[in-house]
C-alpha cells in the first residue's frame, strides 16, 4: 500500500457506543485509504456503521482504537474549514433564499462575502440552478434543494466532501439523475468524496473505489477499486464488469 | 393578479360578515322587542360615543390599551430573555422550569387583591396582571422552537467549528420565531383579559373600571361600547403582531 501519499488512511478503526447497560460496536476494523480526488463510496445496510466512520472523518465522533489521518505532505488538511457535508435531508434553513443557505459556511467561517456570493453564483450555475439564487427553499423540489445544499457543501472550497445519502430521499428517477449530475460536478470540481450509501448499484456507478461494510457485527468486508472508466453514463448498468461489481457486493452482504 | 383578487375577495368578506353580524344584532333587537337595559341596540350603543364627557372614550381607551401593551411586551421581553436562557443552561432549565410551572397555575386573578397591597392602585399593577398571564404561553412555544433544531444541521456547522453565539444567531433564534409568533398571538387574548381584570378590581381608570362604573345606572348601552373597545384594542395589538410576522417571518416557516 502506497500509504505515505494517501490522503485519507483509516487504520482498523473501531468504535464502541456505550449505553446505560450495554455496549454496542458500531464500528470494527475499519481500514482503508483514499487518495486525493478519488470517489469512495461506503455501501452496506443500516447499522454497520457507514454513518459512523463518516462522522469520524468529520471529527464529530471520536474513536477507541485505530488510527485515523486526513492530509499529506503534499494535501494538507484543516479540519476546521475543509470539510463540506451533505446530509439525506437537504436541511437547508428555510428562512433564507437560496444563496444566502449557500454561503452559510462561508459565513460561519468568516471569509471574504463578496468572494463568497461570488462563488456561491458561480457554484449555483455548476448544480444547475442559476435562476434561483433569490428563491426561497420551499419553492424548490427536493432534487433541486439537494443541489443547493451540495453547493454550499463546496462554497467554502473544502478539500474533503462527505456525503451521508445524499439521495436516499429522492424518488429513484431523480436520484438516477442526480448520481449523473454527482459525477459531473466531482470531474469539474475534482474534490475528494467520501459517498455512504446503502444502494449497491449507486455504489458502483459512481465511486472509484467501493468500500463494503456488513452489520451484526459491524465490520469492514471489502476494498475495491471499480474499473470502469470516466465519464460513465447509465449505460454501463448493462456492461457485464458492472453486474460482475454487484453480484461481489450482494455475495457479501448474503443477499445472492 | 389573480393573487390580488384573492386577496379583495377576503378583505370584501371580511367587512362584510363583520357588517352582516352588526346588522343580525340590530335586527334582533328591534324585531324581538328586547328591552334597552337587557341589550342595546348598535346604533344606541355607538351613540355612546357621543358623549365624549361621560363616558371619557379616549382617555380610558389609552390607559386600557397601556395595560394591555405594556404587559404583552413585558412578556414577549421576559418570556423570550427566560426561554433563551434555559437552551443555554440545561441546569437553569431543569431548576426553574417545573417552579415556573406550578406558579403558572395560580390564578392570576386572584393575585389583583395582593398586588393592590403591593403596588396600590393604577397602571403598575394592571400591567403586571397582564404580564402574569400571558407570559408563560410566550416562554413555553420559544423554549420549544429554540429546541427544535435539526441535530445534523447542528453537525453540519459543528465541522465548521461554529460557535454557540453562531448557532443561535443563524439558526436557532431565526428557527424559533415562528413559535415566538404563535406563542405571542396566544398571549395576545390573555393580555386584555388580564388587563380588564386588573382594571375590575384595581384601578380608577381605563375601560373595565369604566364598565364597572356604568354598570351601576344599568348602562348596558355604554358597556357594550366599552367591550367594544376593549376588543378594538386587542384587534390592533393583534395586527401589529401579524404585521411583524408578516415582516420576520418567511411565508412558509408560517405558523397558523
Amino acid at each position: 500500500m502506497n500509504s505515505v501519499t494517501s490522503f485519507i488512511q483509516l487504520d482498523s478503526v473501531r468504535k464502541v457506543y456505550r449505553g446505560q447497560q450495554e455496549e454496542f460496536l458500531a464500528v470494527s476494523d475499519v481500514t482503508f485509504d483514499v487518495e486525493v480526488g478519488e470517489l469512495v463510496c461506503m455501501v452496506g445496510p443500516s447499522g454497520c456503521g457507514k454513518t459512523t466512520v463518516l462522522k469520524i472523518l468529520a471529527g464529530l465522533h471520536s474513536h477507541e482504537d485505530g488510527t485515523v489521518r486526513i492530509g499529506s505532505q503534499s494535501d494538507s488538511f484543516d479540519p476546521a474549514r475543509d470539510i463540506g457535508m451533505v446530509f439525506q435531508q437537504p436541511l437547508l434553513l428555510k428562512w433564507r433564499r437560496v444563496i444566502e443557505n449557500v454561503v452559510l459556511p462561508a459565513e460561519i467561517l468568516g471569509l471574504n462575502m463578496y468572494e463568497a456570493k461570488e462563488r456561491a453564483r458561480h457554484l449555483l450555475d455548476m448544480v444547475g440552478l442559476s435562476g434561483f439564487a433569490q428563491s426561497y427553499p420551499y419553492e424548490l423540489s427536493g432534487g433541486m434543494q439537494q443541489r443547493a445544499a451540495i453547493a454550499r457543501a463546496l462554497v467554502h472550497d473544502p478539500k474533503l466532501i462527505l456525503m451521508d445519502e445524499p439521495f436516499g430521499a429522492l424518488d429513484a428517477l431523480t436520484r438516477e439523475k442526480m448520481n449523473l449530475e454527482l459525477l459531473r460536478i466531482w470531474s469539474e470540481s475534482g474534490k475528494t468524496i467520501v459517498f455512504v450509501t446503502h444502494g449497491i448499484q449507486e455504489a458502483v456507478f459512481l465511486g472509484s473505489r467501493v468500500v463494503v461494510l456488513t452489520a451484526g457485527p459491524a465490520r469492514m468486508a471489502d476494498n475495491f477499486l471499480v474499473d470502469l472508466p470516466y465519464p460513465r453514463g447509465l449505460d454501463i448498468k448493462t456492461q457485464e464488469a458492472f453486474g460482475g461489481y454487484t453480484r461481489r457486493i450482494y455475495k457479501l452482504l448474503g443477499m445472492h | 393578479m389573480d393573487d390580488g383578487r384573492e386577496k379583495m375577495r377576503k378583505w370584501v368578506l371580511i367587512i362584510v360578515m363583520h357588517l352582516l353580524a352588526v346588522l343580525a344584532w340590530q335586527a334582533w333587537i328591534t324585531l324581538g322587542k328586547v328591552e334597552p337595559y337587557i341589550m342595546p341596540a348598535p346604533l344606541e350603543t355607538f351613540a355612546t360615543l357621543l358623549e365624549f364627557n361621560e363616558y371619557q372614550w379616549v382617555h380610558n381607551t389609552m390607559i386600557t390599551s397601556a395595560s394591555v401593551f405594556g404587559g404583552f411586551w413585558l412578556a414577549v421581553v421576559v418570556g423570550v430573555g427566560l426561554a433563551v436562557l434555559f437552551s443555554w443552561s440545561r441546569w437553569l432549565n431543569d431548576a426553574l422550569m417545573p417552579l415556573i410551572v406550578s406558579l403558572n397555575m395560580i390564578p392570576k386573578v386572584a393575585l389583583g387583591p395582593i398586588f393592590i397591597v403591593w403596588f396600590s392602585y393604577g397602571l403598575g399593577p394592571n400591567i403586571l396582571i397582564a404580564f402574569s398571564i400571558c407570559f408563560l404561553p410566550i416562554l413555553i412555544t420559544t423554549a420549544r422552537g429554540l429546541g427544535e433544531v435539526e441535530p445534523e444541521l447542528i453537525d453540519l456547522v459543528r465541522t465548521l467549528r461554529a460557535s454557540r453565539w453562531q448557532i443561535f444567531t443563524k439558526i436557532q433564534l431565526p428557527g424559533a420565531l415562528p413559535y415566538i409568533f404563535s406563542g405571542m398571538k396566544v398571549a395576545v387574548v390573555l393580555a386584555v383579559a388580564g388587563a380588564i381584570v386588573g382594571e375590575f378590581i384595581a384601578s380608577e381608570e381605563g375601560l373595565g373600571y369604566l364598565m364597572m362604573q356604568v354598570q351601576v345606572t344599568l348602562d348596558t348601552a355604554g358597556m357594550f361600547m366599552a367591550v367594544l373597545m376593549i376588543t378594538a384594542v386587542g384587534v390592533c395589538l393583534y395586527s401589529i403582531v401579524l404585521l411583524l410576522e408578516r415582516l420576520l417571518v418567511v411565508s412558509d416557516a408560517r405558523m397558523e
